[in-house]
């Protein structure tokens, strides 16, 4: 399993625009490069990657050969309730790694 | 002393236009490199090394972007080489079945403090070595386990994973007896011209700090954040990889890893930054 860093405030004020910001290790090979022996560098990327709040998606990203190794992303969304936030990135092959987060909203 | 760089590019904007006769082009070409020959020689004697208190680490010559996803312990990706050098500390290796932590126990305790003492000189070889070397060495004499190759990802990890414990903390290298050979060695290999661009190290990070080459400023190569995040590179490295980097860069010959030459280089480069603060894991572009 890839390793990956999430930061989510452990606590926040219910209607309060919170920021999320992940990181997960991956290569992220474009398929435009050629290795030492001159055979191409298969492409292997994570295509697709999901965010759930309590089961409600609140953001999703495409993501495609021109983002760097070890994707980080970062967004916003609005703490409603307690409970858990889940994000999934899968890769070209399907393979999908889902780790997850809590949040205590008062 | 930041006046006499690029004489060459002067040189060449000054060759007369083809029109005029033939003889005064050459002698005027003759007296240009007499002149550039005396200006390249001054700049040699004029190499000084930067005075103490005008030090600045690495990190004030990056974007300010690259500073944020350095000092932001999520956006940082060499945080991600870091959980797996955590999880080498604590993994039993070799015909000794001892981990690191069975030794050193908790690392960031008994590690703060290490990599900002590194390179040191280690009696067992009589030379010094660098923090990777002194890990290798630590897992062949103490585990009883095959070195790491260099640039491996379990050394990188390991490595940064113990620089981090460093973060905030002074560079102590020794200076002693021992290890000033060493040092004036490096030192003398930063200050020699090398490769067919027939550059020194100090040329650049000596004399020319603070300007541009391309599009990046020339640091002062205070080498406080290694191993780092390269964006170019899009992983963590050693401080000999950007060594031979740089080397390669001005057509020289690069030293093997593990070379005695790039451990003096990195000693003189982390004893010319004593007293600095650490900062690895870095960000670089």
């Amino acid at each position: 399993m890839a390793r990956a860093l999430i930061h989510v405030p452990p606590s926040a004020k219910r209607g309060d625009v919170i920021e999320i910001k992940t990181l997960i290790s991956h290569v992220m090979e474009t398929g435009y490069r050629i290795g030492v022996t001159g055979a191409p560098i298969p492409r292997d990327i994570i295509d697709d990657f999901v965010c759930t709040y309590n089961g409600e998606e609140v953001f999703r990203a495409k993501l495609y050969p021109a983002i760097a190794a070890n994707p980080f992303i970062s967004f916003f969304t609005v703490a409603t309730e307690s409970g858990t936030l889940a994000f999934s990135w899968t890769d070209q092959h399907g393979a999908t790694q889902v780790q997850t987060a809590a949040i205590t909203v008062v | 002393m930041k006046k006499v760089n690029g004489c060459g590019g002067r040189l060449l904007m000054r060759v007369p236009s083809p029109r005029r006769a033939e003889g005064t082009q050459r002698e005027r070409l003759a007296a240009l490199v007499l002149v550039s020959m005396i200006l390249l020689r001054a700049t040699a004697a004029w190499a000084a090394e930067i005075p103490l208190d005008q030090r600045r680490p690495d990190s004030d010559f990056v974007s300010a972007d690259s500073r944020a996803m350095q000092n932001d312990d999520t956006g940082n990706p060499a945080m991600l080489v870091l959980l797996d050098g955590e999880a080498l500390w604590n993994t039993k290796a070799g015909a000794a079945n001892k981990s690191c932590a069975d030794c050193h126990g908790d690392a960031e305790k008994s590690m703060k403090g290490v990599a900002a003492r590194y390179p040191a000189y280690a009696s067992a070889l009589g030379r010094p070595v660098d923090l990777e070397q002194q890990i290798n060495l630590s897992r062949t004499t103490d585990q009883k386990a095959p070195p790491f190759a260099f640039e491996s990802k379990e050394l990188l990890a390991l490595t940064v994973y113990i620089a981090r414990q460093s973060r905030g903390m002074p560079v102590a290298v020794k200076d002693d007896a021992k290890a000033k050979p060493f040092i004036a060695a490096g030192r003398a290999l930063f200050e020699q011209r090398q490769g067919q661009l027939n550059l020194s190290c100090a040329q650049c990070h000596d004399d020319n700090w603070g300007k541009t080459l391309a599009g990046n400023l020339i640091p002062q190569a205070m080498p406080t954040g290694y191993p780092i995040y390269r964006l170019e590179w899009q992983a963590v490295g050693s401080l000999q990889r950007r060594l031979r980097n740089c080397m390669s860069g001005m057509r020289a010959e690069t030293y093997e890893f593990g070379a005695p030459e790039l451990v003096d280089l990195e000693y003189y480069l982390m004893w010319r930054a004593r007293g600095m603060a650490m900062e690895a894991p870095a960000v670089r572009p």
